[in-house]
């Protein structure tokens, strides 16, 4: 069974080509990967992401609650905050990566990857702690990520929300194109930008105002394909290539939203904290070909000549013209600067550790 | 859809001109344009031979790696070079900057087992529906 977005028809209209993603008739590209990546750098995109979960806690311990499910601290957040977070199991391995969204102390809606929606609301629905209640509230709301170095400027032309008074990774109520909507300043992209959440009927209006207005100045509606280059060169972390419930958060680098110091347990704390006093013996690399070839999830990674390693992701840089790569190393190969190959069907290809992200964004005078 | 009437074309969508014993292979419009933006080229040296059904060089896209497939069999006797270094090629004249390898045929006869460009329209057509 496939399911649709709101805005389903139209991507059509816009010409998209449509791949099953996670049980998801969704776009992969309209004009092209590397033309939707450049609008994104260079103007701004527009991705559906409605096939995202949301779910939603709600009642007097829901902190508590989401405390328990989640690795971060959701303690320190504040009311219009939003949090990156992990979903790890007793395992100190990856359940999923999401963000957690606070309304207020008895409200959160915590946002999950498509792929991983039915299994996460199963998994929180059992491991649900006091009085709180969780429920998939995934078909109310439809998402759409504006994403790019104008996308605040335009999106300021359709809102009543004071977006400079939304700091990264804080959110606001408001309306867009005269439609409730709550705004977030989120996304995967590495630019400014926000992701909107609006009702399911509500979406394609507000989709093709912001493509209206922002048409003549680059802005571009952007396929998955595109969302992947994006984030492949901020090497953020995707479900199923860098983390796994193989893979345990602070080999893939996440060690940041894992809070360890806590007085409080999250699931696959105990694990997570016998993990760290073993040791990482891999660690999570970003790389850059020397020799020809693009890295691809699979590949073996070879430190002299034999297999150590594997990558998770790769492709070719949009923005910097050359091949880079992310994937699992030894430890000890895991610096800047180190040499590596990538056995590209067969043959060995040289590759460099370098430091990450990638692509760094230009300075504006925001 | 564009397929031009002086080719013969493979199920997986290759192209090959004959000029009397050399046949030159290319990747047709459909896919290409299926591919995408094509970032990388990898094709066989001169002098190598390829068999047919082999694969004898690999695509790749942002997105995802190809390999293409050997409509004849032969020794290569001249690569598309210029390929390697703008891939983009492909994209943009697939027919005709974007030619791949030629190849001295070692079997005339398996140009029998090919599509013209009707029954490749159709193939296609019947593909996508």
């Amino acid at each position: 069974m496939t399911s649709r977005t709101p805005l389903y028809d139209e991507h059509l209209r816009l010409g998209a080509r449509i791949v099953d993603f996670a049980g998801w008739e969704m776009p992969v590209q309209y004009t092209g990967v590397i033309d939707e990546h450049r609008a994104v750098r260079t103007a701004a995109g527009l991705f559906d992401v409605s096939h995202m979960g949301q779910l939603e806690v709600t009642g007097p311990e829901a902190t508590d609650a989401v405390q328990y499910l989640t690795t971060n601290d959701v303690r320190k957040m504040t009311d219009g905050r939003a949090q990156y977070s992990i979903l790890c199991n007793e395992r100190g391995t990856v359940v999923d990566d999401i963000i957690v969204y606070r309304f207020s102390s008895t409200r959160y809606i915590i946002v999950v990857n498509a792929s991983n929606a039915a299994k996460d609301f199963a998994w929180c629905k059992s491991h649900l702690k006091g009085n709180a209640a969780i429920r998939d509230a995934s078909d109310e709301y439809a998402l759409i990520a504006f994403q790019g170095p104008l996308a605040a400027e335009i999106l300021a032309g359709f809102t009543d929300v004071d977006l400079a008074a939304i700091p990264s990774y804080h959110f606001r109520q408001g309306k867009v194109a005269g439609r409730d909507a709550i705004v977030a300043r989120t996304g995967y992209t590495g630019e400014d930008g926000f992701e909107l959440f609006t009702a399911p009927s509500d979406a394609t209006p507000i989709w093709q105002a912001l493509l209206e207005k922002g048409k003549a100045r680059g802005v571009a509606p952007a396929g998955l394909g595109a969302r992947d280059t994006l984030r492949l060169e901020m090497k953020y972390s995707l479900y199923g290539h860098e983390i796994t419930e193989e893979t345990n958060p602070l080999e893939a680098g996440l060690g940041w939203v894992v809070k360890l110091d806590t007085p409080e347990d999250f699931i696959g704390k105990a694990a997570i904290v016998e993990i760290k006093r073993k040791g990482l013996p891999r660690a999570l690399a970003g790389f850059k070909m020397t020799d020809a070839g693009i890295p691809r999830q699979g590949y073996p990674i070879l430190i002299d000549g034999k297999a150590a390693g594997i990558v998770t992701s790769g492709t070719m840089s949009p923005s910097l013209e050359y091949a880079i790569g992310i994937g699992y190393v030894p430890r000890d190969s895991a610096a800047t600067d180190t040499e590596i190959s990538i056995d590209i069907r067969g043959r060995a290809r040289k590759a460099t550790v370098v430091e990450t992200p990638f692509y760094k964004r230009k300075v504006t005078s925001e | 859809m564009n397929a031009p009437d002086d080719l013969k074309y493979t199920k997986e969508h290759e192209w090959v001109k004959v000029e009397g014993k050399t046949a030159t292979i290319g990747i047709t419009y459909h896919a290409q344009s299926q591919l995408g933006d094509i970032v990388y080229v990898e094709l066989p040296g001169e002098g190598e031979t390829i068999t047919k059904d082999e694969t004898f060089g690999v695509v790749e896209s942002v997105k995802a790696v190809s390999d293409c497939y050997a409509p004849i069999s032969g020794k290569v006797i001249e690569v598309n070079d210029p390929l390697a270094e703008s891939p983009e090629t492909l994209n943009e004249d697939c027919y005709g900057e974007g030619w791949m390898v030629r190849v001295e045929m070692s079997d005339v006869s398996e140009l029998s087992e090919l599509m013209d460009q009707k029954k490749y329209l159709a193939f296609v057509a019947e593909e996508t529906a």
